[in-house]
């Protein structure tokens, strides 16, 4: 428990990051529990994220012969403008999903 | 007799034959032209001939005319003979062959396939009914029953009469002699006429609206066998975890089980309302925010570790005995950022993490120290940090438990520390109980051998006290291996003419110090008056040998890391020196033209090394290229001044502190790396080896010439 401060510490460092434009933290139900985005943007990330992730899990759950040991681990998507790193979680009691948006070629 | 005309043409071509018809009069009497009929002028045929056949058919026989209008169509036989099928549906041609309604519930056009092919060409009411239809029973029964009124009139009226009659005789006159009612409406069979009009008829016209369509929402899901798995699992898990709460009041001795059982979905049930806090400060949350947070510096560093991967100088293949060094990445910790950085390490294990430790090198300027561990994949922050009261002044990560390291600060201190720990608190501290050093500590670098009792390090400072540590359970323990004595047996003159003035009988400042690779035992240290010593940790009492040539402190000492005899030694005196270990007198003497803080080999090729001097630049040597100059002195930092110097194990990157307490990364161009590839006979190594015996041999013929 001690390490939520740890946890903190990151989010605020990635918020700073040069070209990070925001940084959301949405819970099993798809409701943002922390974000650094304004309300209308989270909420659209939140939906729409929250979708992908479900379907990119259940390809990877069905490709590989359905390998019951794999799990989807970071999904990357990358638009001209920016990229969308979504990493979830999927262990029972502890279902989240980061989602960050990056600039990657600011300045 | 048909009156057919016929004529014969030599071509036999079916073409049209016009019938003169011949009407038959209804008598049965023929008709019998007694000339030929009117042969109508053929149309111009060019294909055509008109015989003239000697047998011309005789009147009777009948003549079949054939006349061609000019539009019509020329066909060849064979389209002539082609058989056209006409079909007869029962399709009405004026219905229309598709009709689409708009379906309200799908939100789409819908095609209807079956249309109403009925064409109503007349249609007219009649008069006439079935007689077991219903209106005709009415009509009927409403006839009997007129039939029955106007008999019961009859009966009435004759009745009546006939009491009239009767009654003559009575007074009775009037009152009831009416005629009895006789309640049928009259028609007038004469002039009755039903009348009816019709109205004008409005045409139909079809109108329609569509309303708005019910509000959707729509949801997706999926369904896939895994997922029917996990459901089924996940329900097993709850039965059985149910069944073992409910067993649970009647086993007395398995409350601690039961215990563990509430408690943990106890703990579950907190952590699934704790909703917020839960997931934020799992270990996984956290491990899953440091993989982020590298991504997203992958994305911002994108280009450099292109670089860093795949850039190689094109211009290194056309000159020759020139390199260049191109700068990486720039590593600062946020508190480090005013202190120098006094040390630098890279791990054997992990090749993209260092360790760097930041301290001062002023005597006045103390601060407190810090140690950072940096990965190359985050450059923008430590994977570890930590501060110590007093300035770092060197580290080492041990090869073979890269969580170890070991530091030794300015105030005489050393401490070993854990970096997976996140605690900042070191595993183990050397106090003045258990003998820290009473100077700083310039040196230390962990025993390549566990000891008996516990890993083992060793470490040098200026009160001339070189010293082995051994970590035992819960401490240090210390043992002083040698006393670096200035032995004033050993000449007071050293190369140079100058006199040799430390007091006898004083310990001399150990700066810097280096194992051999191949024998364990043995080590050079170098010394603050510019003496080397190769000593060994199995004879404790004097030096095997001193190298003099340095006039000021030497700064570092490295044994090559291929040649087991040769070593590197830089110092304040704007000198780096190649020494063979037998000599006393270095073989290669090289000037940089400014202090040298640190001198590094390279850990593939035995004649490559760097030097980082105070002026902010770095200079790589390839004795086997050219033995007089640097390959490559470039300035690596616009200020300050380079103080260590580090070559990764594997990658060709050199690490490079400055006293502005900032590590730059540099990727070393081809030229400055060149290792000789195994041809088969000998290894890499060997081959390494024989090069360097090879220059060391040239150099010292040269030297001896000179002489």
């Amino acid at each position: 428990m001690g390490d939520i401060t740890l946890v903190e510490e990151t989010f605020k460092r990635i918020s700073s990051h040069k070209g990070i434009l925001g940084i959301v933290v949405i819970n099993a139900d798809g409701i943002p529990i922390r974000t650094t985005l304004e309300n209308n943007l989270t909420v659209q990330y939140a939906a729409l994220a929250s979708r992908l992730t479900a379907k990119a899990r259940s390809a990877v759950k069905q490709l590989n012969k359905g390998d019951r040991e794999d799990e989807l681990a970071t999904l990357r998507i990358r638009s001209k403008k920016h990229e969308i790193i979504i990493n979830p979680a999927f262990e029972k009691g502890h279902e989240y999903q980061l989602i960050v948006v990056q600039n990657p070629s600011s300045e | 007799m048909p009156g057919v005309v016929q004529k014969a043409f030599a071509r036999k071509k079916p073409q049209i034959v016009k019938e003169t018809a011949v009407l038959k009069p209804a008598n049965g009497a023929t008709y019998t032209p007694t000339a030929p009929a009117a042969v109508l002028p053929l149309s111009p045929n060019p294909r055509a001939k008109v015989p003239v056949s000697a047998d011309e058919v005789p009147q009777q026989q009948a003549f079949k005319e054939v006349v061609r209008p000019d539009v019509q169509l020329a066909l060849s036989e064979r389209d002539l003979g082609e058989e056209i099928v006409k079909t007869l549906t029962a399709t009405n041609p004026s219905a229309p062959k598709n009709v689409v309604h708009f379906n309200m519930r799908d939100r789409v056009f819908k095609l209807d396939p079956m249309v109403d092919q009925l064409a109503q060409h007349y249609s007219t009411d009649g008069y006439l009914l079935h007689h077991h239809s219903e209106e005709a029973k009415r009509q009927l029964d409403q006839a009997k029953a007129a039939e029955e009124a106007a008999a019961r009139y009859q009966t009435e009226l004759e009745r009546v009469q006939q009491r009239r009659e009767e009654g003559v005789g009575t007074a009775s006159v009037g009152t009831d002699s009416e005629p009895p009612d006789d309640s049928r409406t009259l028609r007038n069979q004469f002039n009755f006429s039903d009348r009816a009009a019709q109205t004008a008829i409005q045409p139909p016209r079809d109108r329609g609206t569509a309303t708005e369509p019910p509000p959707t929402a729509s949801t997706t899901g999926s369904c896939s066998m895994w997922q029917i798995y996990d459901a089924y699992l996940e329900d097993q898990e709850r039965q059985a975890a149910a069944e073992e709460q409910s067993s649970r009041p009647r086993g007395g001795g398995r409350k601690g089980a039961a215990a563990g059982a509430p408690a943990a979905s106890a703990a579950d049930d907190a952590a699934r309302r704790g909703g917020g806090a839960g997931p934020m400060s799992s270990a996984a949350m956290s491990r899953v925010a440091r993989v982020l947070e590298r991504m997203a510096n992958q994305n911002t560093f994108a280009d450099v570790g292109m670089d860093f991967k795949y850039w190689e100088d094109a211009a290194d293949g056309v000159r020759d005995a020139e390199g260049t060094l191109l700068p990486l990445w720039r590593f600062t910790a946020e508190r480090g950022r005013y202190k120098a950085l006094t040390a630098l390490c890279w791990s054997s294990d992990y090749l993209d993490l260092f360790a760097a430790g930041y301290g001062s090198y002023g005597f006045l300027k103390q601060c407190s120290g810090l140690v950072a561990c940096f990965s190359l994949k985050n450059p923008s922050y430590p994977e570890f940090s930590c501060t110590t009261d007093s300035g770092v002044l060197c580290l080492d990560l041990h090869a073979q438990h890269p969580n170890l390291l070991a530091v030794g600060c300015y105030d005489g201190s050393v401490h070993v520390f854990d970096i997976r720990q996140k605690g900042g608190r070191p595993l183990y501290s050397a106090t003045a109980q258990t003998g820290k050093h009473t100077d700083p500590v310039w040196q230390v670098r962990w025993a390549a051998a566990e000891g008996q009792r516990g890993l083992q390090f060793f470490s040098v400072s200026t009160d001339g006290r070189f010293t082995l540590w051994t970590l035992a359970k819960n401490e240090l323990i210390h043992q002083n291996i040698l006393e670096l004595h200035s032995d004033p047996g050993l000449a007071a003159v050293d190369a140079d003419g100058w006199e040799d003035t430390s007091s006898p009988g004083a310990l001399a400042g150990g700066c810097c110090f280096d194992f051999n690779q191949g024998q364990d035992h043995l080590f050079v240290v170098g010394t603050e008056e510019g003496r080397i010593h190769e000593c060994s940790t199995a004879h404790n009492s004097g030096y095997l040998q001193t190298y003099l040539g340095h006039h000021m402190s030497v700064y570092s000492v490295r044994w090559n890391r291929l040649h087991p005899r040769f070593f590197l030694s830089c110092g304040a005196d704007w000198t780096v020196r190649l020494w063979d270990s037998r000599r006393s007198q270095p073989v290669l003497v090289f000037d940089l033209g400014s202090p040298v803080g640190d001198v590094a080999w390279s850990p593939h090729a035995a004649t490559t090394f760097a030097a980082a001097t105070e002026e902010g630049k770095v200079h790589v040597f390839d004795i086997s290229q050219n033995s007089i100059e640097a390959l490559c002195e470039q300035r690596v930092v616009t200020q300050g001044r380079l103080t260590k110097i580090a070559f990764n194990p594997q990658h060709p990157i050199l690490l490079v502190g400055d006293d502005r307490g900032c590590v730059t990364c540099v990727k070393l161009s081809p030229n400055l790396r060149r290792v000789s590839q195994s041809d088969g006979k000998q290894t890499a190594k060997e081959m390494e080896v024989a090069k360097l015996e090879k220059v060391i041999e040239v150099a010292l013929k040269g030297m001896k010439e000179a002489n």
